[in-house]
């Protein structure tokens, strides 16, 4: 298996885009594995942060580095930098994890269970790229169209109307042409629909 | 000095208790606090996750704007916000060619003059603040940092990274007693409220239940995400905690303005979940 140049060649190419995009050389970590001691969703991962770290270590075996990208890992991240914080090689473990996630989606690799997340991220861009400011409301209608769970929270909205936190209609940027030119230039497989 | 207040989306929607206790504080203070003109969304986690430049170019036209006004500093009070326009500044002026390349994409120029302050910073500065309590909080509290506000440290260069002191110092001249916790600076499950409420459930009930087996009698926050995940969320906790958690979650605006006298309405206490059946001071209860 090892002669096999083609996913040789991919396993290193991840390590050197995430040093080439983070800084992060991830042959520097030596598995302490305080960062998936310290980690709040280390119990929910496929891969706690230290082994994600170890899978980019394996570039020269074939498919690990890839098993990285089609983590959950990635996508459960909340970037709460408990990690980096306290990695004894200060390792910015979250920006490893941002390169892997930009990346898992340029590829479209996304882990299935990630769905969700996703359509909620998605619904928020939406939201964004056409007021300039985030709608709540309109950004749960989204997400219900995205995600399937429709009767999800239903209690919740009239009660947030009811004390005042909901609002129907939104608040708006006055050039939002400026915003809409941000979103065209910035676009990127990410944020297009799925 | 101009000091600009960026309020954020949450602010003027599901958090805007937070918003209201802020400009109350800052009218009694006598501070002026305008808004950045024309400001947009952060971009949140959403751009953080799914799109690099995005995430840099809403928050640096913020900061572009703000620094047109000819403001000095921009108060951001959400924690989440303020991470994005802090690590937003920090990278650009890290960077000359990704600042020139950011500053075409939102057609603004950001050259760094504009500092950003979180709301712990902007309350420390007010001088003498203890003068202007005439309800002592005298309770016990946890003061809850969430992560935003101190890491990652290298970055927000504020207080420590796992044991901050602002806000404990901060209630402490309001005449309330902050508990010695674990989980001060553990997260909430942040953004994960709508789409991982399951997540939330869990982080969020470690949180609460730490503050309330130390005795504590209100959590204290500055973040309208630990907000909504401790408090609007509070059914989905008890639910997998499979008991009644009723300790309240309260801004550091509300807990200022209701040492300061103001009455609990004007600080949107009646916005919350869970019921604030606590006030300042050992005043009656039906202050609140
Ligand atoms: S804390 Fe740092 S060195 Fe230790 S396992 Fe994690 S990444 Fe590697
Ligand atoms: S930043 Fe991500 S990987 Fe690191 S501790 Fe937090 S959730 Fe875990």
């Amino acid at each position: 298996m090892r002669s096999d140049p083609h996913v040789h060649a991919a396993g290193a190419a991840l390590a050197d885009l995430v040093l080439k995009k983070t800084g992060v050389d991830v042959a520097r970590c030596y598995q302490c594995g305080k960062c998936s001691a310290g980690c709040p969703l280390a119990a929910e991962m496929d891969f706690p942060p230290s082994q994600i770290m170890h899978l980019l270590q394996l570039r020269d075996l074939p498919g690990f580095a890839e098993m990285a990208l089609r983590s959950h890992t990635i996508w459960l991240c909340l970037t709460c930098e408990i990690c980096f914080c306290r990695c004894p090689m200060e390792l910015d473990i979250p920006k490893v994890m941002d390169a892997l996630r930009h990346e898992a989606l340029a590829r479209g690799m996304v882990h299935p269970k990630a769905k969700d997340i996703l359509a909620f991220h998605r619904a928020f861009l939406d939201s964004v790229r056409v007021t300039g400011r985030l709608f709540e409301m309109g950004q749960v209608v989204d997400y219900k169209l995205r995600s399937g769970h429709f009767l999800q929270d239903m209690l919740q909205a009239p009660w947030m109307f009811w004390v005042g936190k909901l609002h129907l209609l939104p608040e708006r940027v006055r050039d939002r042409r400026a915003l809409k030119r941000i979103f065209a230039r910035t676009r990127r497989a990410g944020e297009k629909r799925p | 000095m101009k000091t600009g207040f960026y309020p954020g989306c949450s602010m003027k929607g599901s958090a805007r208790e937070y918003s209201e206790s802020l400009l109350a504080v800052a009218r009694e203070l006598n501070r002026e606090l305008p808004e950045v003109p024309d400001w947009n969304c952060c971009g949140a986690t959403a751009a953080h996750n799914l799109d690099p430049d995005l995430a840099l170019a809403l928050p640096a036209r913020i900061l572009a704007a703000a620094e047109k006004d000819g403001m000095d500093e921009v108060l951001v009070p959400c924690a989440a916000c303020y991470s994005r326009l802090k690590v937003t500044r920090h990278e650009l002026l890290e960077d000359e060619q990704l600042r020139q390349r950011i500053s075409g994409l939102v057609e603004a120029d950001y050259r760094g003059s504009t500092e950003v302050l979180n709301i712990l910073e902007w309350l420390s500065r007010v001088p003498e603040l203890e003068k202007h309590v005439k309800k002592p909080f005298q309770r016990k509290v946890a003061c809850y940092y969430g992560c935003l506000l101190v890491r990652p440290a290298g970055i927000v260069k504020f207080d420590r990274p796992e044991d901050p002191q602002t806000m404990d110092l901060l209630m402490r001249k309001l005449g309330a007693e902050p508990i010695d916790w674990a989980f001060k600076t553990e997260c909430c499950g942040a953004g994960f409220s709508v789409s991982r409420t399951d997540l939330v459930a869990k982080l969020s009930g470690h949180i609460l239940e730490d503050a309330v087996s130390r005795g504590a009698e209100a959590v204290i926050v500055a973040c309208p995400m630990c907000h909504l995940n401790l408090d609007m969320r509070r059914p989905n906790i008890e639910k997998r905690a499979g008991k009644k958690i009723s300790i309240p979650v309260i801004y550091i605006t509300q807990a200022l303005g209701l040492a300061m006298g103001l009455p609990a309405k004007k600080l949107g206490l009646q916005r919350h979940k869970v019921a604030v059946k606590i006030s300042a001071a050992n005043a009656a209860a039906k202050d609140i």
